[in-house]
């Protein structure tokens, strides 16, 4: 394909960006592993030396420990499954022709673009606030008791303003897999007989199986490690502590360098566990 | 059974109207072909007999009972499109096996369907494989063995070998024929192509703009033709139209000859020119004859032996008796 020459020159030209990127991710990753084999607590007394598997040990036998892992499956799962159900549905809708498609869409994609930290903050306090959200407001409406979202549900309220955040991307993604379905298969299982709903079974979601995993690996590896939404609203009480939270608290609030690093070293294996799992799934799909 | 006939069926698309009132009548196990220049309404036509496309006004009926609001599935009619739309993440097996699993026809039954449409359509070997393993022959296949199994009153065929090379065109050309005459079910054609229309129809259905120019047997359009279009559309290579001074010899606007109704000599005839670009077929040669005074090129088809160079001066002798006359507005003077 390509000539000896013409490659080389690739590889040059690729170069610094490939150096850049490993140095962004070896120095850190080098220095996580190294303080997660140290005692290192920075305001009682910094590097206290060598500790071997300890941290690691002390981070799994922790009582915070299972429960967190819970909790991130079940704010990851949750997103997952609310965002592909949507996004499917959502991307259907949008496909379809109606007036003022280009803006409806450009609306549709707007919440991806709000920081989390913001979006979390306006969930917060503009809908799920017990005295003056909109959310106490409507209940108040039908005569019925305001809920506290965040301490009465607090997984499901994590749960509502992640998937808020990623329905835009999972719709994207699904509405440029729809549009790439040729209009000609459908209208063959029309004619061979199959109703809308098994068009759907049968023909669009085959079709969207692949764009489907490409959602489910992407998000995944994002959702694994979501924090604003979680520090803006529940600090990580009623069960909301997630794993990544649990690292950040064993590093800022204990001041716990060496335990946090631990941590972090079992995030990265459960991340690339996921990847990989994940991949294998890709891969099979590509191949068919 | 499959009678199809069009009653003053017209289709518009917002302010265009691409099918003008159009009747048509095809018959049970006609074997009849739409043929006209891209963009005449014939695709359009076909999907509105599918009824994948609504009738803005007029009528269809399929045996006689009224099907323009019955919708598709249940009009018993089969189609295989142009992009063979097939399902890729099905295997052979399953794509065919779909419009019956769909009808909820009985597995032993599916099964034996499947085998004898694989056997006629010589895909037994291909039936695990998924669409994206076979060759564009092959997926043309499938479409069709998906068609059969369903047994429908009539297929429906838009454009289906334009995405074939020119040696596997000729053999699926040959291969539907085939199934026609083994099948003997009504099957509706739809090309751009001509040749196809005239080497496959037992009727052709001459269309420009959303209009019937003629309905016909092959030999009947070709020795026939009503108007001056159908004439330069039909046969091959095109008919040579003459305006003018030698049109009015004979009483009319237009006079059409076809190539292979014109000698060429070296000596003597009725009209004189220089030779141009020569097409050597073998069996044949088109002459393409200019500074005639008739036309800008008259093309001459004449034996495959016939050598005449670039330049040479030939003499041109039409055959009285195939001479085609056309009035002012194009229609033919019997
Ligand atoms: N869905 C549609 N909306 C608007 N115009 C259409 C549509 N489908 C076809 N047409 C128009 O109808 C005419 C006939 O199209 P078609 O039947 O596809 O032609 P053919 O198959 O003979 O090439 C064309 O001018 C085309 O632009
Ligand atoms: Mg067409």
């Amino acid at each position: 394909m390509a000539t000896q020459h013409s490659r080389s020159a690739a590889r040059i030209m690729m170069a610094p960006a490939v150096i850049l990127l490993l140095g962004w991710m070896l120095v850190p990753l080098a220095m996580t592993l190294l303080f997660s084999f140290k005692q290192y607590l920075p305001l009682r007394g910094g590097d206290l030396g060598w500790v071997g598997f300890e941290n690691y040990v002390r981070f799994v036998s922790s009582s915070a420990f299972w429960p967190s892992v819970q909790a991130t499956l079940v704010i990851v799962g949750g997103v997952l499954a609310i965002t592909i159900c949507f996004g499917v549905l959502l991307a259907m809708l949008l496909d379809q022709p109606f007036w003022g498609q280009g803006i409806v869409r450009i609306l549709v994609i707007a919440p991806f673009f709000v920081m989390p930290t913001v979006s979390a903050l306006v969930w917060k306090n503009m809908f799920m606030d017990p005295v003056n959200g909109l959310f106490a407001h409507l209940w108040k409406f039908f005569g019925a008791d305001p809920v506290v979202w965040l301490s009465e549900a607090p997984l499901f309220s994590i749960v509502l303003i992640v998937s808020w955040q990623w329905l835009p991307f999972a719709t994207l993604i699904l509405l440029t897999a729809i549009q790439s379905l040729d209009s000609e298969q459908l209208e063959a299982s029309e004619m061979d007989g199959a109703p809308p709903l098994k068009r759907f079974w049968f023909i669009i979601l085959p079709h969207l199986s692949r764009a489907i995993t490409v959602v489910l690996l992407i998000q995944t590896i994002f959702l694994l490690s979501i924090f604003a939404e979680i520090f803006v609203t529940t600090q990580g009480s009623f069960g909301t502590r997630t794993l990544t939270y649990l690292i950040f608290q064993r590093v800022l609030e204990s001041q716990n360098v060496g335990l946090g690093s631990a941590g972090g070293v079992y995030a990265i294996i459960l991340a690339n566990i996921v990847a990989i799992f994940l991949m294998r799934i890709v891969g099979k799909n590509l191949d068919a | 059974m499959g009678r199809i006939t069009l009653d003053k069926v017209v289709k518009r698309f917002g302010d265009v109207e691409v099918i003008p009132p159009l009747d048509l009548t095809i018959e049970d196990g006609e074997f009849t072909v739409f043929v006209g220049p891209s963009g005449c309404g014939k695709s359009t036509l076909l999907r509105l007999i599918a009824g994948l496309e609504d009738v803005t006004d007029g009528q269809i009926r399929i045996d006689g009972n009224d099907a323009t609001d019955i919708p598709p599935a249940k009009r018993g009619l089969a189609m295989v499109f142009q992009s063979y739309a097939l399902y890729p993440h099905m295997s052979v097996r399953k794509n065919i096996a779909f419009p019956m699993r769909m009808a909820g026809i009985p597995e032993d039954e599916q099964k034996r369907r499947i085998d004898a449409a694989a056997k006629a359509l010589n895909l037994t070997d291909y039936l695990e494989r998924r669409p994206g393993q076979l060759s564009g022959g092959q997926r043309q296949r499938v479409a069709i063995g998906r068609a059969i199994v369903r047994e429908p009153a009539a297929f429906l065929f838009d454009e289906p070998l334009s995405n074939l090379d020119a040696a596997l065109r000729v053999g699926m050309r040959m291969e539907i024929s085939e199934l026609h005459a083994k099948l003997k079910t009504t099957m509706i054609y739809v090309t751009h192509d001509q040749v196809e229309a005239m080497t496959m129809a037992d009727k052709i259905v001459v269309l420009r703009a959303g209009y019937v120019e003629q309905v016909g047997s092959p030999l009947e359009l070709y020795r026939a033709p009503r108007n001056v279009f159908v004439a330069g559309f039909i046969g091959s290579p095109k008919m040579n139209l003459i305006d003018g001074a030698e049109a009015a010899k004979h009483d009319c606007k237009t006079i059409g000859v076809r190539p292979e109704h014109i000698a060429i000599s070296d000596s003597d005839g009725q009209w004189t020119g220089r030779v141009g670009v020569s097409e050597h077929l073998g069996s044949d040669t088109f002459f393409h004859i200019h500074d005639t005074g008739l036309a800008e090129t008259i093309t001459v088809r004449a034996d495959g032996e016939v050598g005449f160079r670039h330049g040479d001066t030939v003499y041109l002798t039409p055959r009285e008796d195939s001479i085609h006359r056309f009035d002012e507005q194009g229609l033919r003077i019997a």
